[in-house]
């Protein structure tokens, strides 16, 4: 398995593993940064069989040995993020690792060891920024204390640098790693007694650092999810049911069974409707010594299925029917003022329905996981997986194991952007492998992929904005509706759930004096699940085109529309407005405010980035949004032309974002660029749409993603310095992008953009 | 089932498959070589790209039987030390995000640089469309092939 497994030997593991206990997060609910402190044993250190390397192990994330090889344990998901560079190299900052030469292995799932393993909501940087700070520190402290005690000075003479400690003002320096035999006598500091580094001495945070897997990806060594070959592994292909809740009748594999390599067919039971995230399909595995036989031997099955009360199936039919239903009085979900007076007293009126499709996510890796059930009852796992805990979790139930019996390994991922938190994939193949007798690889084509994800909601919304005789901005009703994540769990939910409207809708953060946010009734037919920004994808479009029109309307330039309505500087707390709490996504907001001075800083930084002003008064087409998710502020500005043979083409796109302190510079500007990459499939190729109750599209020719020649050229981010808490980037390049698009093309051809995908 | 010998990376390989076994599976289920990825089976996303005789291909659309004496060519035999040109371009732009697709677009990247060693950014373009990132990391892709075209 390459260096993705890790391989530390710990003596005591039950002694070192507590290095903070978080809460365990279920869902999407975020859960607040609960570090419980440093509930480290005494028994730190390790030492090997004779003639290996002593080790220090002051916590899980790091151990120092005897030949000072400094090894860091990335315990969350690689997807694409950077994540597995940038909390290690938090760890080697604070540690004074030289970072040249660490080694970074994966941490196999296991909450209770590493915390919180849930790659997922963009808030990796945010939970763990101070853990990762402290574990670094105190390892720093235990190693400049050994080399005070060596030197007999005070340990605050001594700092430490490229994996030595260094005594200030003299030559004198010693390795990280002759201190650990030093070190196995001496006990673990307290908690309260272990300082961190202050921002400005960091030398890696705040900077450009490449990944670390840079080199194995670029020459083809690096492990994806089916990239681990067991001895005597079937593969797996699976024709699962082509409507959600339909249940194989019968079926006929003889012509399956007869291809050359074709070993087993065995069947998946299905949970039917309402079945969950982590429950598979119900479906027909082909199990073969090759992908190409399992797929051929897939290709012959002949079944007969029970398609159930999904078969009849229509989205288009459906997104009618939600659309109409937002001119009926909704569920009230926010209410501030009283919007119909504003409505009644208005001089104008915008009313708008917006419509947006399902999505796929279309991960370039298709789910493939590996699973080996031994006959001691136990079962490891190779999975590209988001989530591992839920993963291990998951496959213990299906199997009927003790949790302790599943052992979850994390590859790299071929990208997630949500798809890769649900283990339904996971469990298929541990079913599998246990019923066959053997490991087995589940390989899931594209079509596969394509046809059986969990969608992002397709989502009808009204928006009504008036405008009062002195042009102010009094009323504003969005309507929102959409098959709800929950109803993947429970057929019942017909509402969005707070925490979906909390994605950039019921959080409306202008200063209207009537507000009131409302939700309609929609039933799920599909399994719904959880894209790159969530929700936000569709109320950041909605509400962000209607500001366009809004400034329009006014007529106020859209970024001195914006200032105006965030009004002075404050923290925003929609105190006694909102039906249940304002989750801000799973923090207080004390620790995590509101803050609208952020916001227009991030706004006028981007107009003056993209000399804004300048490009309006030349004519050109420019359009603007700007949308706080996950925490993070963002404003964005995306220029548009058209090409001497009139096609649309995106040279330039502008954002600016505070994240609070940056980590990896160079991965949050990735993040961006690549989110205006993401929000441009979203905004203008794909779309993924239901006929008799399965899915239409199937392959990259039916479901499309945006290509080199039609992709946004110069994409320009501009991190704001801050010295506020890190929060995320992963998702929140993707929603302003979509409106601030929409309101260029309106600029270009006059024409306002209300359904996603729009073509141009 | 029938045999078959291929040359992959300049070794002979003796293989037992099917005659419309794709290449890609040839490569990854019989030979165990990992590097060259599955991204959608019909040519669509070229994850799958390897060189026959130099030109790019999709292996997964490319039946073994179609494959004579051809020499085969995969990421993990681009060069000797993964220091091609273009492998250290992208590491010098930090290209890859995942990186799932990476391989398969310096393959195609590679193959265009044989026979156009200094493309316009419309050729790179043009020759790049058919390899999909759903990360987005297209701009560093096309300043990394700037970047080694300018090194050749």
């Amino acid at each position: 398995m390459k260096n993705f497994i890790p391989n530390i030997k710990i003596k005591n593991p039950e002694d070192q593993s507590k290095i903070f206990v978080p809460s365990r997060r279920d869902f999407l609910k975020i859960s607040s940064l609960a570090t419980g402190g440093f509930l480290l044993g005494v028994n730190f250190q390790c030492s090997g069989p004779k003639g290996e390397p002593i080790t220090f192990a002051p916590n899980v994330y790091i151990s120092i040995n005897s030949n000072n090889e400094v090894i860091l344990v990335a315990h969350r998901s690689e997807m694409g993020t950077g994540i597995r560079t940038s909390l290690p190299m938090i760890l080697a900052d604070e540690l004074g690792a030289d970072w040249k030469k660490v080694k970074i292995i994966q941490a196999e799932g296991d909450e209770d060891k590493y915390g919180n393993q849930n790659t997922d909501g963009s808030f990796s940087v945010r939970m763990f920024f101070e853990p990762m700070r402290k574990a670094g520190a105190t390892a720093r402290q235990m190693l400049i204390q050994a080399a005070a005690n060596k030197w007999g000075v005070d340990s605050s003479e001594c700092t430490t640098e490229n994996s030595q400690v260094l005594l200030t003002g003299s030559n004198k320096k010693v390795d990280f790693g002759d201190l650990v035999e030093a070190i196995q006598t001496m006990e673990l500091p307290d908690a309260s007694t272990v300082k961190l580094k202050e921002l400005s001495e960091y030398k890696l945070i705040g900077t450009d650092v490449p990944i670390y897997d840079a080199k194995a990806i670029v020459s083809g060594q690096a492990t994806f999810g089916a990239d681990v070959d067991l001895p005597s592994m079937q593969i797996a292909v699976i024709a699962r049911s082509p409507v959600v809740g339909a249940k194989i009748l019968s079926y006929d594999d003889a012509a399956a069974l007869a291809i050359p390599g074709v070993s087993q067919v065995i069947k998946i039971d299905g949970a039917g409707i309402s079945l969950g995230f982590d429950k598979p399909l119900e479906g027909l595995a082909v199990l073969a010594s090759n992908t190409w036989a399992a797929k051929k031997g897939r290709d012959a099955l002949v079944i007969e299925w029970d398609l159930g009360p999904n078969q009849t199936y229509s989205s288009a039919i459906q997104l009618q029917e939600m659309a109409k239903s937002t001119f009926k009085n909704g569920k009230i979900s926010r209410e501030r003022g009283n919007f119909n007076s504003a409505k009644s007293s208005a001089v104008k009126v915008l009313d708008r329905t917006y419509l947006a499709p399902y999505y796929a996510h279309a991960t370039m890796e298709p789910p493939a996981v590996i699973a080996d059930y031994r006959e001691d009852g136990s079962v490891e796992i190779w999975a590209p997986t988001q989530h591992p805990q839920w993963a291990k979790g998951a496959v213990a139930g299906a199997l009927g194991l003790e949790l302790p019996k599943v052992k979850v390994n994390v590859t790299l991922l071929g990208g997630g952007f949500g798809r890769k938190s649900k283990p339904d994939f996971v469990v298929e193949a541990a079913l599998l492998s246990k019923a066959a007798k053997t490991p087995v690889r589940v390989q899931w084509t594209r079509e596969d992929d394509i046809q059986h994800d969990f969608y992002h909601s397709h989502s009808a919304q009204r928006i009504v904005a008036t405008l009062d005789s002195s042009n102010k901005l009094t009323g504003w009703n969005h309507h929102t509706v959409f098959p709800a994540i929950g109803a993947t769990g429970n057929a019942a939910e017909l509402h969005p759930s707070n925490m979906e409207l909390e994605l950039g809708c019921r959080d409306f953060p202008y200063e209207v004096p009537h507000i009131r946010i409302e939700t309609h009734e929609s039933e799920a037919h599909t399994r719904i699940g959880w894209l790159r920004s969530v929700s936000n994808i569709h109320h950041a479009f909605a509400i962000h085109t209607m500001m366009d029109e809004i400034a329009e309307a006014r007529g106020l330039d859209p970024i001195e529309n914006a200032l105006d309505l965030f009004g002075e500087d404050k923290n925003l707390t929609f105190e006694g407005e909102m039906e249940g709490d304002f989750g801000n996504y799973g923090e207080k907001l004390e620790d995590f405010p509101w803050n609208t001075g952020r916001m227009k800083k991030v706004i006028q930084d981007v107009a003056s980035k993209s000399n804004w002003k300048d490009k309006r008064d030349a004519g050109k087409f420019v359009g603007f949004a700007a949308h706080k998710s996950f925490l993070t502020y963002v404003a964005c500005v995306v220029v548009v032309e058209k090409d001497p043979n009139g096609k649309l083409t995106i040279p330039e796109v502008h954002y600016s974002v505070d994240c609070g302190v940056g980590i990896n510079t160079d991965r949050i500007k990735s993040q961006f660029e690549g989110g205006a990459q993401f929000a441009t499939s979203l905004a203008m190729t794909s779309a993924i749409t239901f006929e008799n109750g399965q899915v239409v599209q199937n392959n990259f020719d039916t479901y499309q993603i945006i290509r080199m020649p039609q992709s946004p050229k110069k994409i320009h981010v501009h991190i704001l310095p801050s010295t506020e808490k890190p929060t995320g980037v992963g998702e929140p390049p993707v929603p302003p992008y979509l409106p601030a698009l929409a309101n260029a093309i309106f600029k270009m051809n006059g024409k306002r953009i209300y359904e996603l995908p729009f073509k141009v | 089932m029938e045999e078959y010998s291929i040359s992959v990376n300049g070794k002979k390989f003796d293989v037992q498959a099917f005659p419309d076994m794709p290449l890609l599976w040839v490569l990854r289920d019989l030979l165990s070589m990992k590097g060259t990825k599955f991204g959608c089976g019909q040519a669509l996303c070229g994850a799958c790209t390897v060189h026959l005789d130099k030109q790019a291909v999709r292996s997964c659309s490319l039946p073994i039987s179609e494959i004579g004496d051809g020499k085969i060519t995969t990421i993990e035999g681009l060069s000797d030390m993964g220091n091609h040109p273009l492998q250290e371009a992208w590491i010098e732009h930090i290209v890859p995000q995942c990186g799932y697709c990476q391989g398969g677009q310096i393959m195609t990247a590679a193959a265009l640089l044989t026979t156009n060693p200094k493309p316009s950014e419309e050729e790179i373009e043009r020759a790049m469309e058919g390899n999909l990132c759903r990360c987005g990391t297209y701009n560093r892709i096309k300043e990394a092939i700037q970047t080694a075209s300018k090194k050749l």
